[in-house]
């Protein structure tokens, strides 16, 4: 199993992400620079967190437009595994590869803290290592993370089984408590909280391998 | 152009200063010359007034690879690997626009320790405004802080860097001259430094990062200067920052640093393009020949003093060997950022600057960095007027006391500042805000470095040079106290106008106390910053010099800092203390409660604290202790208060013949709380290196009691400690 990590212009959790899965899981794990067009052989994807572009217009905004996205999304309509955590996320529902959208956080403030989050489903190649209902701390660290998308979308994320994280302590204004969703072929993840940053002890936890852990599991069994 | 008085004043130049410069250059001036002379011979970048007591400080030891005198100092960690690092102020652009003001001093200090080849891993804040609640100045303080915050918070943040620490006060001294002093840290290969130096006749001067406009002109001349009423009109000087072009710079600097192609490189900070130019080549003993038309400018029609003076932020000048241009510019290139070869290193000593082929500027380096006027200020006792005894006192009630204390804004919780930095990004944050000191690893070595900012503007004003010793062995026992060695220090001299005999003497008998401290814990100064002139309308602020220590100590799960579990024997490391009323008058119950300064900072007996200091890493690093946290400001309660606040309280007796105001809150140094499972390992320790180890009590569920003076719901004490700065920013 092979990770790619792909590094925008202003990603700045590129190497968290690498470390988590390749020091912390002992996977194997490549940098992919934006500008590629192809993908090198990678058997799942992570747009980190960060600043891409540095989020000028709107947080990954400009990053879908770059040459990358389009070999990411080739890799996720032919069923590859896609992770967006943080600003990976912005951009994944800025390219319209998941609904809804992520605003400003209610409080108005960047929000850095761990925050208490529910598996909401183990239905999913990101969770399925983990026990429903199960609760897990990861850390937020994000100024636009207030998830919201319109009563149906929502509806329907929820009637499909495609919201696996929730917030138990809310820290953002997320509708409906909505941490992290997948989308309808259930093989792209998007999420605020950073997994990576809770993956060995030194860090406080290593909750956050669970999503890693998942995501090796779902595709040894493919 | 003829130099007129006028002219000369609006330089910050005096006539004996402008004297030196028509004998240095043989002949007066050009505009363009006397912009470069006012911002080189500036007190930001010349430190006129303070060098020669400057080179008292002790810069050196076995751990030290390089002192003052470069962008920042670097220790040795061991492992082929060494940490750069250094603070810096950004007070005056932070009172006239908060949030560039802060912002881009964040910027200014990373790009100090990128340029030496570091990558930072950790920037850290020491930040002062007046207060909240001052009856005139309260709302302004509170936009100031918001400001200063979301400024650093919006830079670090962007950028990449955790911000994992520092320390927030207030004092009505800083109502119209904040302080905002940020430190940052970088890793860097030993023996992969790069240094600002243009070595090597014939090589290219490359210029690289953000194109020039005309903002921050005179930031430097600015920055030594008093505020007056028209200082708001300044706001074009304060620069804009940009931290995404920062973290293309550092991303596209290191990668081009590892072609082997750079032979030196210095970043464009106070006085941008002719600091660069001038240090490098006078460091190197070279000149250095530019042509400003190949400057890259935002903006067009800019003029050769515009273009040498502008402080636009994100820039960067290196030169490069002579034939391995290209390879600079592929990297650059692949960031996307601006990269062009402005001039050639030369032999001749001499910065030669062209503008369209014309010559503007043709001056000596050598006057400009190192013949800049020194001079040795009168100064006469420190500035000082408050009394030597202090009032008679009586506390009415002492669990009221004890919240107040926990409810001021001094000693209240700043969550609310510290979440809105990213305080993890890198995962190497292993202890962050809210612990005695951050702790960092470095994942190259398998070692950590911790690191703690500290300054008491009170102590201070009551005596330079005890606050100054007792600040060091502040900042060192804050580093010991989490288990690591306590290896070099970098300073931040913030005082008040330089020209005046009793500030002057406030400087001098900081940086002999300050000296005299770091010589004694072994902690050399490896650079710094001294910020002058920080007055309005005549009114200097507190002498608040502020002291960063770095400690190594190996890579593990840090010691915690609040009481785990109930059960557990509190213990104090060092003693109960002795304490008068002469030496209670600075501390935070005299500030806070009785509204007072008075008499002389807490005693310190610098053997003492060395032993316990000694005694508290043998504990930590032997695991013999399970919390560790220091007696700091408000004294053994508000410590006491503060290791309950993770939800396990305490119940301890303290047998002391003081009367009880002293005890629970006098601020006497060379103490630190712990709590054990161990205690007859921790007392035999304690024997062994002959250090008072006194018990105290033990930890307990839910309830904070001090027998016969205070019992509390530990609720109610949390609470108000964790609310309070909201609830003063949204008063």
């Amino acid at each position: 199993m092979k990770f790619g990590v792909v590094v925008f212009p202003g990603s700045n959790c590129d190497h968290d992400a690498l470390w988590a899965v390749s020091q912390n899981l002992g996977a194997e794990a490549e940098f992919i620079w934006h500008d590629s067009h192809k993908l090198p052989a990678v058997d799942a994807v992570i747009l980190p967190g960060g600043f891409s572009y540095g989020d000028y217009l709107r947080c990954g905004a400009i990053a879908k437009f770059s040459p990358v996205m389009t070999a990411v999304k080739k890799f996720a309509a032919d069923g590859g595994l896609v992770a967006g955590i943080c600003n990976g996320f912005q951009i994944l529902t800025e390219a319209g590869m998941l609904p809804g959208a992520l605003i400003r956080n209610k409080g108005q403030k960047f929000v850095c803290r761990p925050v208490e989050l529910e598996i909401a489903t183990t239905n999913s190649p990101f969770t399925n290592s983990g026990h429903k209902g199960d609760h897990v701390t990861f850390p937020v660290a994000h100024g636009e993370g207030c998830y919201i998308a319109d009563e149906q979308t929502l509806n329907q994320l929820e009637a499909e089984d495609r919201v696996l994280f929730r917030y138990i302590d809310n820290p953002n204004g997320s509708m409906r408590d909505i941490a992290g969703i997948c989308n309808a072929g259930r093989n792209v993840l998007g999420m605020m909280p950073h997994p990576e940053r809770v993956t060995e002890p030194l860090m406080g936890s290593s909750e956050g391998l669970v999503v890693f852990r998942s995501m090796i599991s779902a595709f040894a069994t493919k | 152009m003829t130099i007129t008085p006028e002219l000369l004043a609006t330089h910050k130049l005096n006539v004996a200063e402008y004297e030196k410069i028509v004998s240095l250059l043989g002949r007066e001036p050009s505009i363009t010359e006397l912009g470069i002379f006012s911002v080189m011979w500036s007190e930001h970048c010349s430190y006129k007034s303070s060098r020669v007591h400057l080179k008292k400080l002790p810069t050196k030891s076995k751990y030290v690879l390089l002192g003052p005198g470069e962008n920042a100092g670097i220790i040795d960690i061991g492992g082929g690997y060494g940490v750069a690092f250094k603070i810096e102020s950004h007070n005056h652009p932070s009172f006239i626009e908060p949030f560039q003001g802060a912002a881009t001093g964040v910027g200014g200090i990373l790009r100090d320790i990128f340029t030496m080849g570091a990558r930072p891993i950790a920037v850290m804040d020491a930040i002062r405004f007046g207060p909240l609640d001052d009856p005139e100045y309260g709302k302004r303080n509170q936009r100031i802080l918001e400001g200063v915050v979301s400024g650093i918070a919006h830079y670090g943040n962007c950028f990449g860097v955790p911000t994992v620490g520092g320390e927030c006060t207030f004092h009505p001294s800083y109502n119209g001259n904040p302080l905002v002093n940020v430190f940052a840290l970088g890793v860097i290969k030993a023996d992969e430094v790069f240094l600002g130096r243009a070595e090597g006749v014939g090589n290219p001067v490359i210029y690289v990062g953000a194109k020039t406009g005309k903002d921050g002109i005179h930031g430097a001349t600015m920055a030594s200067d008093e505020f007056t009423e028209e200082s708001k009109q300044h706001r074009p000087n304060v620069q804009m920052g940009d931290p995404f072009m920062e973290k293309l710079l550092l991303e596209a600097c290191l990668e081009a640093m590892k072609t082997g192609a750079i032979e030196g490189i210095q970043d464009m900070g106070a006085a941008g393009l002719t600091c660069s130019t001038c240090e490098m080549g006078s460091r190197a003993g070279t000149g250095m020949e530019v042509d400003l038309m190949h400057v890259p400018q935002r903006e067009t029609g800019m003029s050769a003093y515009e273009i040498m003076l502008s402080e636009s932020q994100e820039r960067m000048l290196l030169v490069a060997r002579k034939g391995r241009e290209q390879e600079v510019f592929d990297v650059f290139k692949k960031w996307g950022l601006d990269a062009a070869i402005i001039g050639t290193v030369t032999a001749d000593g001499i910065l030669r600057v062209r503008h369209n082929g014309v010559l503007v500027a043709e001056i000596p380096n050598r006057a400009l960095a190192d013949e800049a006027p020194i001079y040795t200020r009168p100064f006469t006792k420190p500035a000082r007027n408050v009394p030597m005894e202090g009032p008679e006192f009586k506390s009415l009630d002492l669990g009221a006391d004890l919240k107040a204390l926990l409810g001021s804004a001094d000693l209240c919780s700043k969550h609310w500042i510290w979440e809105q930095y990213d305080f993890m990004v890198r995962t190497n944050t292993i202890a962050g805000p809210g612990y005695d000191a951050a702790i960092m690893r470095v994942k190259e070595t398998g070692s950590s470095v911790a690191v703690s900012l500290d300054g008491n503007g009170r102590y201070c004003y009551l005596s330079p040079r005890e606050g100054a010793k007792l600040m060091v062995a502040e900042a060192c026992r804050n580093v010991s106290t989490v288990g690591a060695l306590p290896l070099a220090a970098t300073n931040n001299l913030n005082f008040g106008n330089p020209e005046k005999p009793e500030i002057m003497a406030q400087l001098v008998e900081a940086i002999e106390g300050m000296s005299e401290a770091c010589v004694f814990f072994e902690t050399p100064i490896t650079g710094g910053n001294v910020s002058l002139y920080n007055e309005t309308l005549g009114e200097g602020i507190l002498p608040t010099p502020v002291m960063g220590i770095v400690g190594l100590m190996k890579t593990e799960a840090p010691v915690k800092n609040v009481f785990p579990k109930a059960g557990l024997d509190v213990l104090l490391i060092g003693s109960l203390g002795d304490c008068d009323l002469t030496h209670f008058g600075g501390t935070q119950y005299a500030n806070t409660i009785l509204k007072s300064l008075w008499g002389m900072p807490p005693k310190l007996d610098m053997a003492e604290e060395k032993r316990v200091q000694v005694a508290i890493r043998r504990l930590v690093g032997d695991g013999l202790v399970e919390s560790s946290h220091d007696v700091g400001e408000g004294g053994l309660a508000v410590a006491l208060a503060e290791c309950s606040f993770g939800g396990v309280g305490c119940q301890v007796a303290l047998e002391s013949n003081l009367r009880p105001e002293f005890t629970l809150f006098h601020e006497g140094p060379s103490r630190i709380l712990v709590s054990t499972s161990q205690v007859e390992k921790v007392v035999a320790l304690g024997k062994e290196l002959n250090v008072e180890v006194v018990r105290l009590g033990s930890t307990i569920v839910d309830r904070f009691v001090v027998d016969g003076l205070l019992d509390l719901p530990l609720g109610e004490l949390r609470t108000t400690w964790e609310t309070a700065l909201e609830t003063k920013l949204h008063a």
